[in-house]
């Protein structure tokens, strides 16, 4: 019973730490809150459902699709939001309250062109099989989250620490100002940072939506919740982190749900990160370089 | 005229109560803001200060100023609670410290069978009204004046436009943060109990994420050089959807539109007018 | 040497893997004009943030007319009489002239939130004899005709005499001036020195940062020069300019040379 509560709490915080990671990337290198980044995860979902079943495409090439979409998306978001606020140097919340703006009507609009019901994908496109395994039980969803959780990290990793383009990323989250004097084009890698953490973004939802089988528009604002509580957990901007954070709060909400109680679950995470704040506001392995008064 | 006063309340008595406790939330808005923090946590707090003071009512039948006094101050001590550790860090930390708050309030309400659960509290006395509502508008607008033409208002806008700099001139900075928040926590909480009182019923649900950012859009779109921009704000963006029913439908979409549009294109607001910062003649 | 207003004891500021500051010792006798000179990076700024509070020594410690310093956020070291302009002018754009100088006087103006509330007598008096004296510092400076126009309007020189303006609303013992000749026309610069003379005579001492050599050799009595983080001269004018070490920072060792075999 605990090693399945385990094994789902890992699966559940595979897809937080997933989600948390393209959120993060966000901030450590632009260094912007971007709250549109939950509405990229309702898009990858409702995308991924218009694929398979609208258009007839297989599961994993819908997946696949549905975060180049979403990455594409996010470029197009922050050229349209955040540039103009990058050009007019405008304060570090102008950013946040822009991406709030943007993600009320683009919500809104949604649950007003979909409607607010919960969407699931027909068993024709997408079944789960489960396999069991020293007594464990584990699906297919379960399984590909797991997956793409380990592909997405270790890629990512190959790109920023091993690719000249990575370089550039990394120079631009350690000092913008300096990287640009270096030659470094902050435009080219801005759109990079947004495609790479949109995708991500993107990939979560779908994964999500096929584990729980449910789709509706507003599961990018519930998920940016946790979003927030990971980051916190992790340090903002800190990946390594939000991998960690990521999968300790999955684990320590299906704890919670299975032994205290399921109506507690969604309260973990905000009290989690609300004592962060108060014990160690840089985070689990935040540098202590965090803007003083 | 009495006669026709009391007919044109009653007939559009709730958007008459909505836009003058509309108004309370963009002030209540206006002093985190006018400090250089953003809270999203204003529907929160308004929540808090409708449930405490919607059980006292209830089921203690207390007297109005009573409820008021704890309307004021419990959502005043959450916020002490989440900002506190926040107050050091960039502004950032306070944003996202308080957006989940209205959620797991939520949870909390809903899980809360004493205060109706699921389903609510019905049954709240009518208690306020127009002259209290609008009373305390002019009392916080007169007040708000008063401070921002003294030292504490150029504290805080010395606050908002450079912090570090601010702290040079001598000025205690988290502590001016910490009340600022405190403050805009009890008058959203004085407003969550207006409006629990003169609807009668209050559900969980009523305090999420949307109304937090609509109320940020009042503040926003009115504009923070002065008090009156979030209160002129408020009155558009509560009378405008009334009055054009199509708008209502798309009121959500509209909000976000302005927010959107108005950080970009306009980051001054609609009423940009600066109030002097000097507290006598010249 | 016991009336030293400023006495900086080992200093050592170090920033991840860059050291910053290191063991920088000097004193700042009470009622002189000192100057903080040296190379682009040689640590002027940083020291200035330390002494302000708005960067953290590592080691070393900083006393201000007695008092350690070491630990207090900015507004206490104000509130201690310090008081200091950015290089890069960080006034209030968006308030009045008068309005930045009565906030440097935040500290000096009195009037309690009540008496705000209520705007009782005591409040309105407070404000009148703030705005009165917000006057006169903008009339020592040269302001006084600008008072009411938008700090973000003024002219550049006009901002940095501004920020100084505001900074002696504060009435310092200090005053930490970060190149307040930056940019300045030579007219200019002369009526910043001429005002610094007499803020001199009125017993404020002022701690310089300056890349106009000419400025700071005519102005200070004592000069601390720094390079690379390091303290590597201290002393009059006379005894900084000939000192080799000094010349070799500045000039790069081929000058530094050539310049001694002309003397």
């Amino acid at each position: 019973m605990l090693g399945q509560q385990l094994l789902n709490g890992v699966v559940l915080g595979a897809v937080y730490a997933l989600f948390a990671l393209g959120f993060t990337l966000i901030f450590g290198v632009l260094g912007v809150i971007n709250l549109t980044y939950g509405f990229y995860f309702s898009a990858g979902a409702f995308l991924a459902l218009y694929f398979t079943q609208g258009l007839g495409i297989s599961m994993m090439l819908a997946l696949l699709l549905a975060g180049i979409v979403t990455g594409g998306i996010a470029v197009i978001l922050d050229g349209l939001l955040l540039t103009p606020l990058r050009r007019a140097k405008a304060p570090e919340l102008a950013s946040l309250m822009v991406t709030l703006g943007a993600t009320l009507f683009l919500y809104s609009l949604m649950s007003a062109y979909f409607g607010t019901d919960i969407r699931r994908l027909p068993p024709k496109v997408f079944t789960n099989v489960g396999f069991n395994w020293l007594g464990l039980h584990i699906e297919t969803s379960q399984l590909l989250i797991l997956v793409t959780m380990v592909v997405i990290v270790s890629g990512l990793g190959w790109l920023t620490q091993r690719t000249r383009m990575g370089l550039a990323i990394r120079a631009l989250a350690e000092n913008g100002t300096a990287a640009q004097l270096a030659g470094i084009n902050a435009g080219a890698v801005t759109r990079i940072v947004s495609f790479l953490s949109g995708g991500i973004g993107g990939l979560a939802g779908v994964l999500i939506g096929m584990n729980y089988n449910a789709i509706e528009p507003y599961m990018g604002e519930q998920m940016m919740l946790k979003g927030f509580a990971v980051v916190i957990m992790g340090g903002l901007g800190n990946i390594r982190g939000a991998l960690v954070a990521g999968l300790m709060l999955g684990v320590l909400e299906t704890l919670t749900a299975g032994y205290i109680g399921s109506s507690l679950k969604d309260a973990v995470g905000f009290g989690l990160a609300v004592l962060t704040l108060w014990v160690r506001p840089v985070g689990l392995f935040g540098r202590a370089t965090i803007k003083r008064a | 005229m009495s006669a026709f006063f009391a007919n044109l309340l009653f007939t559009y008595q709730s958007l008459i109560y909505g836009l003058g406790i509309n108004a309370i939330l963009g002030l209540s808005m206006y002093v985190v803001l006018a400090i250089g923090q953003l809270s999203l946590g204003q529907a929160a707090f308004m929540g808090v200060g409708a449930y405490a003071s919607s059980l006292l009512s209830v089921k203690l039948g207390l007297s109005f100023p009573v409820v008021l006094v704890a309307a004021a101050g419990v959502p005043a001590m959450l916020a002490l609670l989440v900002s506190v550790p926040t107050l050091r860090l960039s502004g950032v930390y306070l944003a996202i410290a308080t957006i989940g708050l209205g959620e797991v309030l939520r949870l909390f309400y809903v899980n809360w069978d004493y205060a109706g659960g699921a389903l609510g509290l019905s049954g709240i006395p009518d208690r306020g009204g127009f002259f209290t509502i609008f009373g305390t508008l002019a009392l916080l607008l007169a007040a708000a004046f008063a401070v921002g033409r003294s030292r504490i208002g150029r504290a805080m806008e010395a606050i908002r436009e450079d912090e570090q700099a601010a702290g040079v001139m001598g000025i205690d900075v988290p502590r001016y943060k910490l009340a600022a928040l405190v403050i805009s926590a009890a008058i959203a909480g004085i407003a969550g109990a207006y409006n629990a009182h003169v609807t009668a019923f209050i559900a969980p649900g009523d305090y999420a994420f949307d109304n937090a950012v609509t109320i940020l859009s009042y503040a926003l779109l009115g504009g923070i050089g002065s008090p009156l921009g979030p209160v002129f704000g408020a009155f558009l963006l509560t009378a405008l959807p009334e009055l054009l029913r199509p708008l209502h439908d798309y009121r959500l979409v509209l909000n976000g539109l302005i927010i959107v549009s108005v950080v970009i294109f306009m980051p001054r607001g609609l009423f940009s007018w600066h109030m002097r910062r000097i507290g006598a003649a010249k | 040497m016991t009336d030293a207003l400023l006495e900086i004891n080992h200093l050592g500021v170090r920033f991840g893997a860059v050291q910053a500051l290191s063991d920088v010792s000097f004193r700042v006798e009470a009622g002189t004009i000192h100057g903080l000179i040296g190379p682009n990076g040689a640590g002027k700024t940083t020291a200035f943030n330390v002494i302000s509070g708005l960067a953290r020594q590592t080691s070393g410690q900083i006393r201000l007319a007695g008092v350690t310093l070491d630990q207090l956020p900015s507004y206490r070291r104000t509130r201690l009489g310090l008081a200091r302009t950015f290089q890069n002018i960080r006034i209030f754009r968006e308030m009045s002239v008068l309005e930045n100088v009565l906030t440097g006087a935040h500290v000096q103006t009195g009037g309690s939130a009540l008496d705000i509330l209520l705007r009782l007598p005591r409040f309105r008096a407070a404000e009148r004899e703030g705005v009165a004296r917000a006057r006169d510092i903008l009339q020592l400076v040269g302001l006084e005709s600008r008072a009411e126009s938008g700090a973000g309007d003024l002219a550049y020189g006009d901002m940095r005499r501004l920020e100084i303006a505001r900074a002696l609303a504060s009435n310092p013992k200090l005053l930490m001036l970060d190149e307040p000749a930056a940019g300045m026309n030579p007219s200019e610069t002369q009526a910043l020195r001429d005002l610094l003379l007499v803020l001199k005579k009125r017993g404020v001492t002022l701690l310089l940062v300056e890349h106009d050599m000419q400025f700071v050799m005519q102005l200070c009595e004592e000069i601390t020069v720094l390079n690379f983080g390091a303290l590597i001269a201290q002393g009059s004018p006379q005894e900084v300019r000939r000192d080799p070490q000094v010349i070799e920072a500045y000039l790069g060792t081929k000058t530094a040379h050539k310049l001694e075999q002309k003397s």
